[in-house]
Parts: C-alpha cells; structure tokens; sequence
C-alpha cells in the first residue's frame, strides 16, 4: 500500500470541495483559535497577580503592634507600645523559620524641597527591608546598618515623591525636609505601581527606623515587625512560632489575648491566584466546546462526503483497495481537515490574544507549549471524528456500493 | 439438469490451462425468513485465452455470478479456484489483493472519479500496489495506449464520450495486467456503433491472450464472443460455442459512422 498515495488523493478529494473544506476547518480554527486566546489570556491575568504577590514581598511575614483596651475603651491597631526592637531581635534569633526581619514605624509626614512640597508617608526600616519588601534601588545606594546604628539623616525615596518634589531633577544627594528633619536622598526606589488594595506604593520614603523613632515620631516602640520566612510554606508556620515568642516576651497569660496581630496579606493574593486559575480552566472548558462542535462539524461533512462518493469507494474496492486503504484515505481527509484548521487557528490565536493584550495593556505571553498542544489536539480532533465515516467507508458492500446511485 | 458436467473435460479444452474453474458453486441470501438462492451448483471451467459471454434475464444469477468470479462476493458453498488458487477460502484482505492483481472490472455506468484525468483514472489499481510513481504512469499511459486514447490522457471524464469514457475504464480494468477481464454490461449505456467499438477493442486484447467474461443482454454483442453460457434461475441452461462469429472490426465498416 502506497501512503503517501493514499493522502494525496484524499487532498486532491479536499480541493475539489473548496468551499466546503473551508467551511468544515473554520470550526476547528475558531476552536483552537479560542483555546489559544484564552490560555493566553488567564496566563497573563495570572502572571499579573503572581507579580503583585511578588511586590508585596519575599514571603512576607508581617506582625503589627495590636489593639488595647483601656478602662474599657478600645483602641484600633497600633494601639499598643509593646512591639519593640528588641522583640525583633528576638524573632530573629529564635525562630528559625525566619530568615530575615525588618523593624517598621512609620506615619504621614509633611516633606519639603526648594518650593515643593507633598504629604506621604515615611516608614523607618532596616536595610534588611528592601529584600523583604523586594524594593529595588533604581540610583544611588540604599541606606547601611551603619546609618541605622547612627540613626543618620538619609533616606530614598519612591517614585511619585521624587515626580512631585523633584519632577526632572536628579534628586540623589540633595536635602529634603521631612517633617523637621533635613534628610539626605541617598536612593530612588524602582516603581510597584499600585497595591492590590489600590494604595499608590510609589508614594512612600524609607529611612533608617532609628532616624523614624528618635526624630520624627519621638517614640521607641515599633509599629510593625516585618520578617520574610524562609519559603512560601513556612510562612504560616513561622507567624505562629513568631507568636509564641513575642507572647513569652509580653508575658501574656494564657488568657489574654495577643497584643499583636499576625496577618498573612499573601493569602488574599493567593486566593485571587486561585481564583483566576480556576476561572482560565473554566473559559479553556467553554473554549474546548467549540473545539467539540468544530469537530462533529468535520463528522458531518465526512458522513455526508462518504455517502457522495460511495460508487468511488466501491470504484477503489473493485480495483483491490483494501478495508485499511479506504480507511486511511478518508481518515487522511478529516485530519488534514483538522491539521488546516489547527494550523489556521493558531495563527489567529495568537494574533488575537496579542490585540488582547494591546487593548488590556497586558503582558501576553504566547508559549509554545499552547502551539504544540493545539496541534496534537487537532490531530486528535482529526483522528477522532473522522474515524467512524472511514470506518463507515471501509465496510461498504462493493456490490452495494457499485450498484448506488 | 444441468447442460455442463464439470467433471468432464471443460467444453473448449482446447483453449489452454484453466484459468477459471467453479465447482458446484451456491449462492444463497437471507432476507430475513425467506432464503433468496442466486446460485444453485454452477460449475464451469473457462479457460486460458477464452472469451465468454454471460446471459439471462434479470434474476438469473448471472449477476452474482459475476460478483463472484470478481471475488467481490463470496460462496455460500462449492469452489472457485482461479489460476490454480482456490480462493473461495481466502480472506477479505487476500481477496482485495487477487482483485488487485489478477481481475479487470469494467461496469456498465463506467464509474470515472469525476474531476480526475483519463491518465489518473486509468492508474487508480496502481494506487493500491507497491509500484513506484514513474512506473504507475508509464503503465497508465501504456494502458491507454492499448485502448487508443493516449492523445486524450489529460481530459477530464466530463469532456469525453460515453465511448471514450469506457474505453478509459477498460484502461483502468489493463494497468495491473490481470488474468481476467470481467465486464458487467459494458454496452448497457453505449449507442449500437459504440458498443461495437468497445467489442473491437475486447476483440484485439483476446486476440493477444486476455481472458474475457462478459455479461450482456444483448444477443449481438455476445456474438462476439468465443463462447456464450445463459443462465436461467441460478444454473446454466446453455452453454455454446459461437458459430459465426463477427469480427468487430469488420462490423464497424458497415455502421455509419458518427460525422454521418
């Protein structure tokens, strides 16, 4: 038996019906096409959320000064002063989880350069704060231990602070004031945008929190200890022996409730991520219909082909085509059907998530996995809806056949 | 009572070895309760270089018949042995190979792939075979040759007589170089000069030494065979060798011809 034979004739048999061969692959193309857009697309809205689980930090760990009551009135959060850098230093040493820990005070402040001024907020942190928070240094360099441990007047600044203090101007080495403070701009911080919550994270300066304590809040408490575990399946476990520790440090009696809090912002994130991958495997479903309808599409015009040409089968029959030849000839026609219009789908697949991704501004990412994938499933699409017509074909009666009109 | 006795000397034993020889061959259908019997004991021996013309009325059983030494049938009991091979005990795919390689068909509707080359549809038994592609051409063209229409290899079967038109399915029926031709009423769609025609061009192959079977309803097309069995209610009634026996060519000067 000849193969390459075998599908020649099956194309020539798919180019006298022009019209109709496109008809049939312009099912499968939407199907693929739509698979590809999709994929492309919950990749990219995951992609987005993994990056602000990325900007909120290295698996972030984060204690904040909790709430009191006094004489039965209740403070908010922040509300204790019991959070102190030596609870850090704790933390740090005693719990092994935890790789790295930042102190944090932080407050509005009111800053001042030539004739500008902004309102933002400064946070006073160790030099440790950067990994944690993953900030990068766009210039100059961040602060030093050694700044902290002087309780130096330097700080860096984010990227809105710099626009509306600063605007084009290199603002490295000059002198701004906050609050009452002459501070040094020593670094520029590379942008985050936005929070999930939608705070501007741009609009913030860090300084050494020594300098934050002593000379612009005027306390030696801490706001918030901020701690990255070592990995993202530590992190819970590392909130609560960081609990146990800092309860045994407070002596808090077993009745008493926390004078902190332990909050895992990752989780909210993590759930979107859940979210959004759930939802991509739910649109891949709804995409793969159309995959299903453009191939009962090619079932149909192959039944409908088979029966058009039934004399021609018991022609081939008759000349010595075995049931196998047959098969293969109308199997080669509905997976070349497929083939086309995987090939074709791909193509607008991913000319459509790229004007997607233009429209969204989103990052779209075409992988070639998607392609590859697209078109095994083609060929399976292919092989599978056109399997019961060959069969078909190849157990006509000759006679039968010979005799139809 | 049967006419032929199989298990005397066949009929024209002069005609060679045997290329076809049928021992008590029954064919039955079952339509539900009823038991339809197309074949009831034929047994016949044809041999090498015959040429055969097949007879009877519509439900004879000459059709089935036919089918059978197509080997596109198979028997409800009794021998087919062609060539020697006893190939009522083979398999479908055994049997698409002897169809391949040993049997012609030529039909009466002609059966073209439409849209496909003269040249094309006389290649179509090569597709099926181990021949390489510059090979099945040059038999293709041969072949066409044979029934004079090499000029005509790149017409369409829309573009050509109903004559032209068998005359490329008897092409086809040549490529692979078969034992026998089997030829279900070749003439039924062809006017009285084209059929004689086609005859003509059966004459000259059987003058080189082809087998032919032919059915035919007409009794002057099968006058010009060697040999003429009729069948009647599954069994051969007759089976006779042609006395005067016309040459087609000969026939064809006293047609008009088409441009009259």
């Amino acid at each position: 038996m000849n193969y390459a034979v075998l599908l020649q004739s099956a194309l020539v048999a798919l180019l006298r019906n022009k019209m109709r061969s496109m008809l049939t692959v312009l099912g499968i193309t939407i199907g693929i096409a739509a698979v590809i857009c999709v994929v492309a697309i919950g990749k990219a809205g995951q992609a987005q959320v993994e990056q602000q689980l990325n900007n909120l930090g290295d698996n972030f760990v984060w204690i904040e000064a909790g709430g009191r009551a006094v004489n039965g009135v209740r403070t908010g959060t922040h509300g204790t002063k019991t959070l102190t850098y030596a609870d850090a230093v704790a933390i740090k040493n005693q719990v092994s989880l935890i790789k790295s820990v930042s102190p944090n005070v932080d407050g509005p402040v009111q800053i001042i350069y030539g004739n500008q001024n902004w309102f933002t907020g400064f946070r006073g942190v160790s030099p440790e704060y950067f990994d944690i928070k993953r900030w990068y240094v766009d210039q100059g360099a961040a602060f030093s231990q050694d700044d902290v441990d002087r309780a130096a007047d330097v700080c860096a600044i984010g990227r809105t602070v710099r626009d509306q203090l600063f605007g084009v101007e290199d603002p490295i080495g000059k002198v701004i004031r906050v609050k009452d403070v002459p501070c040094k701009v020593v670094a520029t911080l590379h942008p985050k945008g936005l929070s999930v919550s939608g705070q501007d994270q741009d609009d913030t300066i860090l300084m050494p929190y020594t300098t934050g304590q002593k000379k612009i809040k005027g306390a030696n408490w801490l706001d918030d200890i901020l701690c990255s575990a070592v990995s993202q399946a530590a992190v819970k476990v590392a909130g609560q022996e960081a609990a146990a520790v800092l309860r045994d440090r407070h002596h808090l009696r077993p009745e008493e409730e926390d004078d902190f809090n332990i909050r895992n912002p990752e989780d909210i994130i993590q759930a979107q991520l859940e979210a959004s991958r759930t939802l991509t495997i739910l649109l891949i479903a709804i995409a793969s219909i159309s995959l299903l309808v453009g191939g009962i599409g090619i079932m149909n015009v192959m039944l409908v082909s088979v029966t058009e040409r039934t004399r021609e089968i018991g022609v081939r029959v008759a000349v010595g085509a075995t049931e196998e030849a047959i098969q293969l000839q109308f199997l080669g026609e509905s997976v070349m059907l497929s083939l086309v219009g995987g090939a074709a789908g791909v193509l607008f697949g991913v000319v459509g998530s790229y004007l997607v991704g233009q429209t969204l501004r989103w990052p779209m990412q075409m992988s070639l996995e998607s392609v590859v994938i697209a078109a095994v499933f083609s060929i399976a699409v292919g092989v599978f809806f056109g399997y019961y017509p060959a069969r078909k074909a190849s157990l006509l009666d000759p006679i039968e056949a010979l005799r139809y009109e | 009572m049967p006419v032929v006795n199989q298990t005397e000397a066949a009929p024209i034993a002069s005609a060679g070895a045997a290329v076809i020889r049928v021992e008590d061959a029954h064919k039955y259908y079952d339509l539900g309760e009823t038991r339809v019997h197309a074949l009831r004991g034929v047994s016949i021996v044809i041999g090498q270089g015959e040429f055969v013309a097949i007879m009877g009325a519509s439900g004879s059983g000459k059709s089935t018949f036919m089918n059978m030494l197509g080997c596109l049938d198979r028997l409800s009991s009794g021998r087919y042995l062609l060539e020697g091979i006893d190939v009522s005990r083979h398999d479908k795919r055994a049997l698409a190979l002897i169809r391949n390689q040993k049997i012609g068909f030529v039909f009466q509707g002609f059966n073209l792939l439409a849209r496909t080359t003269a040249l094309e549809n006389t290649a179509l038994p090569t597709l099926y075979t181990k021949i390489d592609k510059a090979e099945r051409g040059k038999r293709a063209a041969e072949a066409l040759a044979m029934v004079g229409l090499a000029d005509r290899a790149q017409h369409f079967p829309s573009q050509m007589s109903g004559g032209q038109q068998q005359r490329v399915a008897v092409a086809r029926a040549l490529v692979n170089r078969p034992s026998i031709l089997l030829a279900d009423e070749p003439t039924g769609n062809l006017d009285s000069r084209t059929s004689v025609e086609i005859m003509e061009i059966f004459q000259s192959l059987n003058d080189k030494g082809l087998t032919i079977v032919l059915v035919t309803h007409e009794h002057d097309i099968s006058q010009f065979a060697k040999r003429v069995l009729v069948f009647r209610d599954g069994k051969i009634r007759r089976d006779d060798p042609v006395v005067h026996r016309p040459k087609a060519t000969e026939v064809l000067k006293t047609l008009p011809t088409l441009e009259d």
